[in-house]
């Protein structure tokens, strides 16, 4: 059993530059993880945040106007970074693994189930032809696709939602990968098929000793499957840890927020707590921190000066003020901008409490 | 761990201090050289009668099939040499120019006007109108465009307004399908939506609300057109079904010179050639800058 | 599919009727249709004649009854000029022009899509803009004009190759470059951004995510997807080529349907442009419809519905 985590994060960076360098977005920024063999780590944040565009840098499979600024991805102790192209496309699919969000437009709609899924195999590991094709088989039949003999020589536009997405679960974990990342696997499935697709993922998890690094911006999912949790804000990761810790004592006000948004049964509250303000345009972010101008908690400090990563404990972190010691324990009087709240029928000028 | 600095964007200079639609224009981009081409074309078009050292229609017999003047045997009396007539190929270039500039807007107008009333009726009211337009549409679109003008020229006769007339009923439906996609996904906006609740009627809506916005796509396609009504005009003239003789057309003057390519009578046929050239790669180039710029959703077309 | 089909032949017959009203209509809209299917130079007893023969004086949709009569036997009409059936003529010259038509399109695929390819492959480098530049000149040259161009150069100056005339090889050279000039442009630029378009999809991207080398990703999942609309594209214009031919034959002297419509046209031999025109039209119709149905048995979302 190797010792030391399977991948390590440190310090990345991925920009976008639009033609003529007119344009910088941070799409990804100084971002620091780390995941151990096994485990299910979730990667939480609006859309923007930066969480697809980490998961591309990954596999370094980025489009031609974003660059790898600096940091370092160290998996099973190799430096990604320091990878050749052809190195790096032997890593991408056979030892890391990646399945997108929209299922239908995954598959090629020209190629049979069996050709797709047989492909990484023959590949990767040159395995003939009618091997990978009894591989794929089997492959099926352990995502739970119903008469996979038919099904093989099916093209993708005959099988439904919940099943493509099986499928290319099935072509993710084909090499037998040491890390999956799921980008918003269940995000275009049906409700109903959503939890099937969840306890799947866990199986072949547990079957395959698989590390999974899920991505998704419902916490529902990420309580119900990870054991830690990343939680990025403008292409920052501004709170990391347990799944548990940070559902039970968040430090950073966005965790909070999020947290606090998700509607409970028990709740007396007549309305849905919503974020104030927009996601922030991350070719013109503000000085200090990012997250500042939506930030109830807010002070001075924020607005000027970016907090950095800060260690809480083991394998613990967040990025915000208010995990020092530093700052008083109460805002100081510099207001908080009130903004009236969206809801109609609420005559309240602050938004939530 | 570092702290971040405050992120640096870069403001874009260059930038034209018009209004909103034009803010996007780069001195850069602007295709210079293509509307140059084409202001020259018209002005020549225009002043032609000042322009031009000879009468193009009358020849003088004992001047015929003069080289231009940088060749052996040629003069500076006729720059571009003579044609079988002995008339001044210069002029007749520079009245030729005046067929293509009218006939090719003109004729752009005229399909482009028919094709987007289409268009827009087609879109905006839907139904079985819509159905019928588009019916009507798709099977003219099937018919052969080119073999369709012949024939046209062929039965009515040749004369230049014939000529646009035809182009005009030939060539709109490209206009109509692409107004139509435009219209349909218009409806549904809110200034639309707005303008039906306060109760203005079908026709003022389809006038005052959905037609100016049209209007960028409409010129789009227009300036993609130009070059093909040119090229079809010029394909009439050489089949001797265009604007008639003895008024100078280029695709005329290609005929003319095709009988005495065989001896080395090159610039009776390579000259009108390189000027429909001309025209035809600034509209194109044209048409592509401004499709770029008017509309990105258009980049496929 | 089924339903696919009945509809496409539907929308076929549908453009055929429509095409045959427009002929009927315009001859008869401009003047006195005898004018025009009367020889140049007939008495006024042969005019009478032709009012009599083809029902002029009769109401309008008999007159078209006759036409479409006359049309379903196949019967065109006879040419003025060499006194024979114009279907007879028409059908002597076609394969001509389908000859000529198929050695251009080859030549248009072969050099449009590989360049086409290229271009989306290394957008914005060298093969990029020389296509650009390509797309740009074979769009805006008339093809009569090269025609000319290279008759100058290989016939005129160098004496390579005949200027004119059918017959061997070397005489196909020059009228397919000339016809193939344009639509080898069109091509690429389809082929152009349609690649890019395929380059872009979210299974080119977990292709790549599959560590499938550049060259696989680009030759299996890209090309095949990206070919179908190019490939659409080429069938309809193979059928537009044999109608746009009409000027290359004309400056090459080939002997096929086009080189017929214009000496319809210089001899005022009516029958023989309606014929052609005619026939043109339906071709094309016909052809496109047997392109969309074709399309659905290889495409396999339409053919097992979707």
């Amino acid at each position: 059993m190797k010792t030391g985590p399977l991948l390590e994060i440190e310090n990345l960076s991925t920009h976008y530059v639009s033609a003529r360098g007119a344009r910088v977005v941070r799409a990804v920024d100084q971002v620091s993880l780390r995941i151990n063999a096994g485990e299910t780590l979730g990667i939480v944040g609006e859309s923007g945040s930066g969480k697809s565009t980490l998961a591309l840098t990954i596999l370094r499979v980025l489009p031609p106007a974003a660059g790898i600024v600096g940091g370092r991805m160290l998996f099973e102790g190799e430096d990604l970074l320091l990878k050749s192209d052809e190195e790096m496309r032997h890593v991408r699919g056979k030892r890391i693994a990646m399945i997108l969000q929209d299922p239908m437009a995954s598959l090629n709609p020209l190629f049979t189930i069996g050709d797709q899924v047989a492909e990484p195999m023959r590949v990767h590991e040159g395995t003939p032809r009618a091997t990978a094709w009894n591989r794929a088989r089997e492959l099926l039949k352990s995502v739970r696709i119903p008469s996979p003999e038919t099904r093989v020589t099916q093209y993708p536009h005959e099988m439904s939602g919940g099943m493509r997405q099986r499928i290319v679960g099935a072509i993710g974990i084909a090499c037998e990968p040491r890390l999956l990342i799921a980008d918003e696997p269940t995000t275009s499935l049906d409700l109903t098929i959503q939890a099937q697709y969840l306890n799947l993922l866990r199986e072949l998890q547990r079957a395959h000793g698989l590390a999974l690094i899920f991505i998704t911006h419902n916490l529902g999912i990420v309580a119900k499957m990870c054991d830690q949790l990343a939680v990025m804000y403008a292409g920052r990761v501004v709170e990391s840890g347990p799944v548990s810790h940070i559902f039970n004592a968040p430090v950073h006000p966005y965790t909070e927020a999020l947290l606090n948004s998700i509607p409970r049964m028990s709740d007396s509250a007549q309305r849905l707590t919503a974020i104030e303000g927009q996601p922030p345009d991350l070719a013109a972010l503000p000085p200090g921190c990012a997250f500042a101008p939506r930030c109830v908690k807010a002070f001075d400090r924020c607005r000027v000066e970016a907090p950095p990563e800060l260690a809480l404990g083991e394998r613990r972190t967040a990025r915000c003020w208010l995990a020092t010691s530093d700052p008083p324990l109460t805002p100081l009087p510099v207001e908080v901008t009130p903004h009236p709240c969206p809801l109609p029928a609420c005559g309240e000028r602050d938004g939530p409490a | 761990m570092t702290i971040t600095s405050p992120v640096e964007t870069t403001v874009p200079s260059g930038y034209f201090p018009f209004s909103s639609r034009f803010d996007f224009v780069r001195l850069s981009d602007f295709p210079l050289i293509p509307v140059l081409i084409l202001s020259t074309i018209a002005l020549v078009a225009i002043f032609a009668n000042v322009l031009a050292p000879h009468n193009p229609e009358i020849g003088s017999l004992t001047a015929r099939f003069k080289p231009p003047f940088w060749q052996a045997g040629g003069s500076t009396k006729y720059l571009l040499g003579t044609d079988q007539l002995g008339r001044d190929v210069l002029s007749r270039l520079i009245f030729g120019a005046r067929v293509s500039m009218v006939v090719g807007f003109t004729a752009v107008i005229f399909a482009g006007a028919v094709g987007t009333t289409l268009g827009i009726i087609s879109g905006y009211l839907g139904g079985w109108v819509d159905q019928v337009i588009m019916r009507l549409t798709d099977t003219w679109l099937a018919l052969p465009a080119l073999t369709f003008a012949i024939f046209l020229a062929a039965i009515v006769g040749p004369s230049m307004w014939n000529i646009v007339l035809i182009f005009g009923i030939t060539y709109w439906t490209r206009y109509a399908r692409v107004t139509r996609g435009e219209v349909l996904s218009l409806k549904e906006r809110e200034f639309v939506r707005l303008a039906i609740v306060a109760g203005c009627s079908k026709f003022t809506i389809m006038l005052r609300h959905i037609l100016p916005n049209i209007l960028n796509t409409a010129i789009v396609l227009g300036s993609l057109e130009l070059g093909v009504v040119i090229i079809a005009e010029a394909t009439l003239s050489f089949l001797g079904i265009g604007v008639p003789p003895p008024q100078p057309a280029w695709g005329l003057m290609l005929a003319d010179g095709k009988q005495s390519l065989m001896v080395g009578r090159w610039w009776l046929s390579v000259l009108p050639g390189c000027c429909i050239m001309l025209m035809v790669l600034s509209a194109n180039i044209l048409g592509d800058w401004l499709r770029v710029k008017l509309d990105p959703q258009l980049r496929q077309l | 599919m089924k339903q696919y089909i009945t509809r496409r032949v539907g929308y076929c017959l549908l453009s055929l009727f429509l095409l045959s009203v427009t002929i009927f209509f315009f001859v008869r809209v401009t003047g006195d249709p005898a004018t025009l299917l009367v020889e140049p130079g007939a008495s006024e007893a042969d005019i009478a004649a032709i009012h009599h023969q083809f029902g002029l004086d009769k109401p309008l949709w008999v007159q078209y009854g006759i036409f479409l009569a006359s049309l379903a036997h196949g019967d065109l009409g006879q040419s003025f000029y060499y006194r024979t059936p114009v279907m007879e003529l028409y059908l002597s010259r076609l394969p001509n022009s389908l000859y000529l038509a198929a050695v251009a399109m080859a030549l248009s695929l072969l050099i449009g899509i590989p360049s086409g390819v290229l271009a989306s492959v290394r957008v914005g480098h060298f093969w990029d803009n020389f296509g650009k530049m390509f797309t740009l000149l074979g769009l805006s040259l008339p093809s009569f004009w090269v025609g000319l161009v290279l008759i100058l150069v290989f016939s005129v100056y160098l004496g390579w190759l005949p200027s004119s005339g059918a017959g061997t090889p070397l005489h196909l050279i020059m009228p397919a470059f000339a016809l193939g000039w344009y639509f080898a442009a069109a091509h690429m630029r389809l082929t152009r951004s349609s690649m890019l378009e395929v380059l872009g999809s979210e299974y080119v991207k977990l292709a790549r995510l599959k560590g499938l080398p550049q060259s696989l990703v680009i030759a299996k999942h890209a090309f095949k997807n990206a070919l179908i609309p190019v490939l659409t594209l080429a069938g309809i214009n193979l059928v537009i080529m044999v109608n746009v031919a009409i000027v290359v034959e004309v400056v090459f002297a080939w002997p096929g349907i086009g080189r017929l419509l214009y000496e319809g046209i210089t001899f005022r031999d009516f029958p023989v442009v309606q014929g052609v025109v005619l026939m043109g039209g339906t071709m094309i119709v016909i052809v496109n419809m047997v392109i969309d149905i074709l399309y659905a048995v290889i495409d396999p979302r339409i053919r097992l519905g979707s």
